[in-house]
């Protein structure tokens, strides 16, 4: 992988389609559409087909894709069109394409979740969220690139290579779902799904300057959803503008008697939130926080002017900026970091070798079935689920148990109160949503800490279970894009799309055009 | 109280059923010392008689109607097993194992 980087010492970035031709319709929302093929303007082959030759064109650069399914999505989409023109009510998102984590499961095409242990393993069932995207009538285009089990801030970890950043194909895209968030900054898909443990939803957005949300923990089913840190884990959207994320949320989210820790609640006016924020409505008043320990040291400075410049815009709007302070963030990447590798190494026990996916030395008959589940690990683990499970292992073994895994536990209890006192003060809060614009591929691979530190704004949220959101702020060092983070309460999450969208708003008339406009354009200097 | 050796990581490894090559033994040492050293320091934050959160939204006996629905099926989910037998999962030989 170092090797990838030295072989590309001048960044070339992936530049948007033209505006004419299938351009156009690569380059429309997902809203858009929708709307144009509800009213058969276009049919769903004719976006399908656009989006599979768009993937030709570029995926070789920006390697966003593990599987792409092209016959299953022609196939999908010509259904749609055909139970369109038979009068049928076909979905919300019936012929809009849809590019799908490889961590959640789908039938008829694999699911490896980045790893050589599910190398070609095709499950037998679909994960509910992608059940929801087929019943909308969206079409999958294919499987996403991640982390290996979404362990990662880079998509550095995945066993079959790193995915590129559309701004620099040097430099990596984020992670763990950089796949998801390439293929939306490549105009590749119009939609995408990721999941978001400690940040891989937000952060890969940020850095590829995309849309990402992390919905309230239990307000998107994890049925199907190859679990990493079963208390952190949660699904999300991932777009180019805020309303898409809006729509898409809406149509995966909301009670699923499959998941346990699915909540009951409805999943909210989410569409209509943001189409509200997008008007400049309800700003004036609106108190919205800046979080003290998520800025300054450590925070690049491109990062930290976009992020002021956000907040001045709403405060132009009638906005209260308020100064709020959450202590115990400082020992949230900490708590993160003994909490994820332990839940991780227990999760991560399934893969046995014995049930699905990779079995290696069975070739001898005398072979014990433990001698089996150990090689075939070896063998199939990368070293980043290594290290976690190891980790966790240790967090968790008698006499480090409650020095370790026991402290983050109660420090995920103190960042939940610093949150509460947060929001008694302010609707929203606001931070950057990483401290640095993306490395470069190769640079933090052989140093785990320097890597983890990428998710210092994120993963509070995470640990309080609270939405979040990161969209495009500008652009900052070397003229790479830059995210500002939303967060709001637990079951708050139509505040995102709200305030989300209004500040989108004020941006994009700051800029004259989508900040995607300048990915590749040599005067952006 | 934080720090790791290379012995504690070979341990631990045989516990996660991991084979891990020498050279991995080596490296991950030295990283894992590193991480264990940064993160240890949360046990000098939460007093005594802070509670602990295992889940982020407490949810209590959740449940679903108790009602019969279709399996997968055998053929299905034996389709993704590394070897399959007489609609079973033929596995490696579990007895006589070392302790």
């Amino acid at each position: 992988m170092s090797g990838a980087a030295v072989s590309a010492p001048v960044a070339s970035a992936v530049r948007p389609p033209a505006r004419e031709g299938d351009g156009e319709l690569l380059r429309s929302d997902a809203t858009g559409l929708a709307a144009r093929l509800a009213a058969g303007e276009v049919s769903a082959v004719e976006v399908t087909r656009a989006h599979l030759d768009r993937i030709e064109a570029v995926d070789g650069d920006v390697a966003a894709f593990l599987h792409v399914a092209a016959d299953q999505a022609l196939a999908a989409a010509a259904d749609i069109d055909a139970r369109r023109a038979a009068g049928e009510d076909v979905g919300r998102l019936a012929g809009v394409p849809v590019a799908v984590k490889d961590v959640l499961t789908t039938i008829g095409m694999p699911t490896t979740c980045g790893s050589r242990i599910l190398d070609g393993w095709v499950p037998p069932y679909d994960a509910t969220v992608v059940t929801r995207l087929r019943d909308a009538g969206a079409v999958l285009l294919g499987k996403t690139n991640m982390d290996e089990f979404a362990m990662g801030s880079s998509t550095e970890h995945s066993a079959y290579g790193p995915t590129r950043n559309p701004w620099a194909t040097d430099r990596v895209p984020g992670g763990s779902g950089g796949g998801s968030a390439a293929a939306l900054a490549a105009f590749e898909a119009p939609l995408g799904v990721g999941t978001d443990t400690g940040g891989s939803i937000r952060q890969p957005a940020a850095v590829t300057g995309t849309v990402g949300v992390k919905p309230t923990y239990g307000g998107v089913s994890r049925y199907g959803l190859v679990a990493l840190a079963s208390s952190l884990d949660q699904a999300g959207p991932v777009t180019r503008t805020v309303a898409d994320a809006a729509l898409l949320h809406e149509v995966v989210g909301g009670h699923d008697p499959r998941d346990s820790t699915s909540l009951t609640d409805p999943v909210g006016e989410l569409v209509g939130a943001a189409r509200r924020g997008a008007a400049g409505e309800g700003l004036a008043g609106m108190r919205v926080g800046v979080v003290r320990q998520l800025d300054g040291e450590g925070y690049a400075p491109g990062v930290r002017a976009r992020f002021a410049e956000a907040v001045e815009l709403l405060a132009a709007q009638g906005a209260e900026v308020v100064d709020v302070s959450c202590p115990h963030f400082a020992s949230a990447l900490a708590a993160y970091y003994l909490i994820l590798p332990s839940e991780a190494s227990s999760n991560l026990a399934r893969f046995d070798a014995m049930r699905y996916g990779l079995r290696v030395g069975d070739d001898d008959p005398l072979a014990t079935a433990e001698q089996v589940m150990t090689a075939t690990r070896e063998a199939g683990f990368g070293d980043e689920v290594k290290r976690r499970i190891i980790l966790g292992t240790y967090a968790l073994s008698a006499g480090y148990y409650d020095a370790y895994y026991g402290s983050a536990q109660k420090v995920r209890t103190l960042v939940q109160r610093d949150f509460a006192a947060a929001f008694t003060r302010a609707d929203v809060l606001l931070s950057p949503t990483a401290p640095t614009v993306a490395f470069r591929i190769g640079e933090k691979l052989d140093d785990p800490l320097a890597m983890y530190a990428g998710d210092v704004a994120t993963i509070p949220a995470n640990l309080a279970g609270v939405p979040g959101m990161s969209l495009p702020s500008g652009l900052a060092e070397d003229d790479l894009p830059a995210g500002v983070q939303l967060l709001a309460p637990a079951r708050e999450d139509a505040r995102l799309y709200h305030v989300g969208a209004a500040l989108e708003a004020l941006l994009l008339a700051r800029w004259g055009a989508p900040l995607l406009d300048r990915c590749g354009q040599e005067d952006s200097a | 109280m934080s720090g790791i050796t290379r012995d504690q990581v070979a341990h631990l490894a045989h516990l996660a059923r991991i084979e891990l090559t020498e050279d991995e033994l080596d490296r991950f040492a030295g990283q894992l010392d590193a991480v264990v050293d940064a993160v240890a320091a949360v046990a000098e934050v939460a007093a005594d008689d802070v509670p602990a959160t295992s889940h982020p939204v407490p949810l209590t006996n959740v449940t679903r109607p108790d009602v019969v629905v279709p399996p997968l099926g055998a053929q299905a989910v034996l389709a993704g097993a590394p070897a399959a037998e007489e609609q079973r999962f033929r596995v490696p030989r579990i007895l006589g194992e070392e302790a």
